[in-house]
């Protein structure tokens, strides 16, 4: 069962590089993750490559194949023909540290920035008190493992490195969603959306949604109602509706 | 001062790891008012914590009020096999509902019962449903929590920084050294207290569910400074793990399937685990299929599914069924809920199992059963800990989570590892607080010390002895398997420890190629010194103990001795790079808790 692939894998760090073909041989079953694994125990024992669980859960394995951000650890090698040239770069919004690791510190220092957990008294009996459908919502965010490829493949940032200050991207909208409609919170986290975060870069093209491995709805369920907060917050609806109409 | 040749940091306390023992650890020594430092060889938030599916065990009695802390603990005990200390077995189940109950003011969000309160779930060895989780993603979630909580109390964190030696100043440790995954330069913490909470070992064997980090990293660093490791034989191989494809044998299907109804079957369709019930829990177990069935709904008038047996009667019987050639086609047996619980409700209390196998192996596990078997999972052994403290043998040194040792005892049962991170997290994380506030000056590592780390670490690029890292640690692997694996012999340990002195020496050869900067060849050939001290550990324990007890199984010794080996740990120390080893005796337990185990069921 097993078939030979041509990988064609970044070599480089920041001073340059180049794709490097690898002929590798992918038994049945085998993830891109196994034959980058193969390629360093057989044929390129320092090739740079990040990876913890190969499970899908820890999301440290990201990486563009053929073009696509995806997750190294989740990406069945019968997806391609046999004999077939798989390219594998490196995320590209960050900046290259080795091969296909990145720095990713930007999705960190962003991380500090935002408005902590502020919950609400506890009930009289001293518990806390929540139900299955109010955290049902806030569980799909909860998801989220942190692969940053929502990040990677965002053009705010992908395609305008200088955005990247006064932008905090999908993962963080997902984590401030997750804040502002826990059933306990009562941190008030609009100006911070509107200012710091930069909520308004996103003109929901949804790129986001379509590249996160664990399906969480990006766009529909943390974006568009954070948006809707502000909106309500910072904008005179009676203004807004005035400004639609007359095509301002 | 000490060495100004390679990047210095002071702290009063560094944490080594960031899964949930070290989070945790961190939290509290920062909250008490030290300057602290989290380190950590991957970047935050993918420690093997994250991997953790079932739950955390603890009597919130939400579900049963009949639960309590001395039920708890009383399991905790029997599930294993009587080898727990007993003090950390007490605190830990005295103290796991306040620790879970904390997880929920920084943001964590469980399942919930319909009266709105934490909803707990049925696992292995647990008398009632105990086990607070979040679907099958509890360690996501736990680290996510603690992750962010330590972000917003701006507790310093040192990411993929690679910790290779502890430093000592006397008899003390006083901080450690590594270097930078990104440069490969090398970096020094001092520090006046120092907690390890690195986790396991189970890289050492073939098909683990282990991720690349649980290399033995503290076991090694604390054996090296000279601190007491106890009971190393004592390997945990979780009864489902997948087996096929090959290339994702030994991922974990977590027991969760079996919590919530599913259950074993052979190539015959028969539920197995129902010949597989030992005499030692007989009483409280399902004799009948409609018992075991029934248990699930009402827990007064019926007993515990075998399904539900401690891991280490799961994964022998496993082990058994399939050498007598019951197996599934891939070599497991089969793990069906498809046929027992809806697809409804799979999917949503086992909705990443259910991704899983769908994207990894093809299976859509609300119509067809599982193939499963067992994965080296856990270790039970690990480094000595005072119960209260979390204190080493070695001043200055604590360590807490998976690389310590002794709650579990022999077998550590389902979802008692992510209380266990958080309750001796917190107290290694109070004690080194303490112990540096009360230290008086700072204690601090010799020049020369330092100098001689460097150059052991650098040794693989100037070897010329051409062995390839990726190679021996496949050999290693291999022996670990097939030599010291569920069931064990006397002839075939000694085998390993003939193969193991001789990859050591193959790691003396061990060539790297490239430079510094993150380079994996490079990084794997030193994480093989303390994969391969692991394993010498593990062997010499397994070839000493002689009977069969929890994850320790002897073929030539098959029952339990519980006049000689049930009343000892065994002690390894290391001296000038060898080990020695020594029986002592277990705590002894007190008449008041003594009485837990005399009433029966």
């Amino acid at each position: 069962m097993a078939s030979e692939f041509t990988m064609r894998v970044w070599r480089g760090d920041l001073s340059g590089g180049e794709f490097k073909d690898y002929r590798v041989e992918a038994q049945e079953g085998m993830v891109v993750l196994d034959v980058i694994h193969t390629i360093q125990a057989t044929q390129a024992p320092d090739l740079a490559v990040r990876w913890n669980c190969k499970a899908g859960k820890c999301g440290s394995c990201s990486a563009e194949i053929n073009g696509k951000p995806r997750l190294l650890c989740m990406t069945r090698m019968n997806l391609f023909e046999p004999g077939e040239t798989i390219t594998i770069s490196p995320i590209k919004t960050f900046p290259l540290l080795r091969d296909l690791v990145t720095d990713v510190s930007f999705n960190y220092e962003k991380a500090k920035k935002i408005p902590a957990l502020k919950l609400k008294a506890k009930e009289a009996d001293g518990t806390r008190r929540m139900y299955q459908d109010d955290v049902d919502r806030v569980q799909e965010f909860h998801k989220c493992i942190e692969c940053f490829l929502c990040q990677d493949v965002c053009h705010v940032i992908r395609d305008h490195e200088d955005n990247k200050p006064e932008f905090a991207g999908p993962r963080s909208f997902v984590r401030l969603a997750s804040l502002e409609m826990h059933p306990l919170d009562e941190e008030d986290r609009r100006e911070f959306l509107k200012g710091d975060a930069g909520l308004g870069y996103c003109n929901i093209t949804k790129c986001c949604t379509e590249v996160c491995p664990e399906g969480i709805h990006i766009t529909d369920n943390a974006i568009i109602p954070l948006k809707e907060r502000v909106v309500d917050a910072y904008y005179d609806p009676v203004v807004w509706l005035m400004n639609k109409l007359t095509g301002k | 001062m000490a060495n100004d040749k390679y990047e210095t940091h002071e702290y009063d306390v560094i944490v080594i790891g960031a899964g949930g023992a070290g989070l945790r650890a961190a939290i509290e020594a920062s909250a008490a008012g030290v300057k602290t430092a989290l380190i950590c060889k991957s970047l935050l938030g993918k420690a093997h914590t994250v991997m953790a599916e079932g739950g955390i065990a603890a009597a919130l009695r939400n579900v049963y009020q009949e639960d309590n802390w001395k039920v708890h603990f009383r399991d905790t005990m029997r599930g294993g096999k009587m080898l727990n200390n007993w003090r950390m077995a007490q605190l830990h189940a005295q103290e796991a509902p306040d620790r879970v109950l904390e997880l929920e003011e920084w943001g964590a969000l469980f399942d919930r019962t319909k009266d709105g309160r934490i909803l707990q779930r049925d696992f292995g060895g647990h008398r009632y449903a105990r086990l607070a989780h979040v679907g099958d993603r509890t360690g996501l979630e736990m680290i996510r929590t603690l992750q962010q909580h330590a972000v917003h109390k701006g507790i310093d964190v040192y990411m993929e920084c690679n910790i290779q030696r502890l430093l000592k100043d006397g008899d003390r440790v006083c901080g450690a050294f590594g270097y930078w995954r990104e440069s490969g330069k090398f970096v020094t913490f001092k520090s006046k207290a120092t907690v390890l909470a690195t986790g396991g070992v189970g890289k050492a064997w073939k098909f683990t569910s282990n991720s690349w980090e649980y290399t033995g990293d503290g076991t090694t660093l604390a054996a090296d400074a000279g601190a007491d490791l106890i009971d190393m034989e004592m390997i945990q191989f979780h009864p489902t793990g997948m087996v096929w494809p090959n290339s994702v044998r030994g991922i974990l299907v977590t027991e969760g399937v079996r919590g919530d109804g599913g259950t074993l079957r052979n190539s015959e369709g028969e539920r197995f685990m129902f010949n597989y019930i030992t005499d030692y829990f007989r009483a409280e177990t399902a004799e009948t299929e409609e018992e075991a069935d029934a248990w699930y709904e009402d827990k007064t008038n019926n007993r515990r599914t075998p399904d539900l047996l401690p891991r280490d009667e799961v994964a022998r019987a496993i082990n058994a069924e399939v050498k007598a050639g019951r197996g599934s086609p891939h070599g497991g047996v089969l793990l069906d809920i498809a046929s027992r619980r809806s697809a409804e409700y799979i999917a949503r209390r086992l909705p990443s199992m259910h991704h899983q196998f769908k994207e990894l192996a093809d299976v859509d596990i609300t119509k067809e059963p599982m193939e499963v078997g067992p994965t080296c999972h856990y270790i039970m052994g690990g480094v000595r800990v005072e119960a209260d403290t979390a204190a080493t043998t070695v001043p200055g040194l604590y360590a807490a989570g998976e690389v310590a040792a002794g709650l579990h005892g022999a077998n550590r049962l389902g979802g008692n590892s992510l209380s266990d991170l958080l309750v001796f997290g917190r107290r290694a994380g109070l004690y080194a607080a303490q112990y540096a506030q009360d230290l008086e000056g700072h204690p601090s590592p010799a020049t020369d010390q330092i100098e001689q780390c460097a150059q052991e670490l650098l040794a693989p690029f100037n070897n010329d002895g051409g062995e390839n890292p990726y190679s021996v640690h496949m050999a290693l692997q291999d022996c670990m398997q097939n030599l010291v694996g569920i069931i064990r012999a006397e002839s075939e340990l000694k085998k390993a420890q003939t193969e193991i002195a001789s990859l050591k020496e193959r790691l003396a050869r061990v060539t790297v190629e490239g430079h510094r900067q993150y380079n994996p060849g490079w990084n794997l050939a030193l994480d093989l010194q303390s994969l391969l001290t692991v394993a010498e550990a593990t062997t010499m324990g397994a070839l000493e103990r002689k009977e069969s007890r929890g994850g320790h199984t002897r073929e030539d010794h098959p029952g339990p001795d519980p006049d000689k080996y049930g009343k000892i740990n065994l002690v390894l120390r290391r001296k000038d790079g060898e080990f020695s080893l020594s029986a002592e005796p277990l705590p002894e337990m007190p008449d008041d808790l003594k009485e837990l185990f005399e009433e029966g069921r």
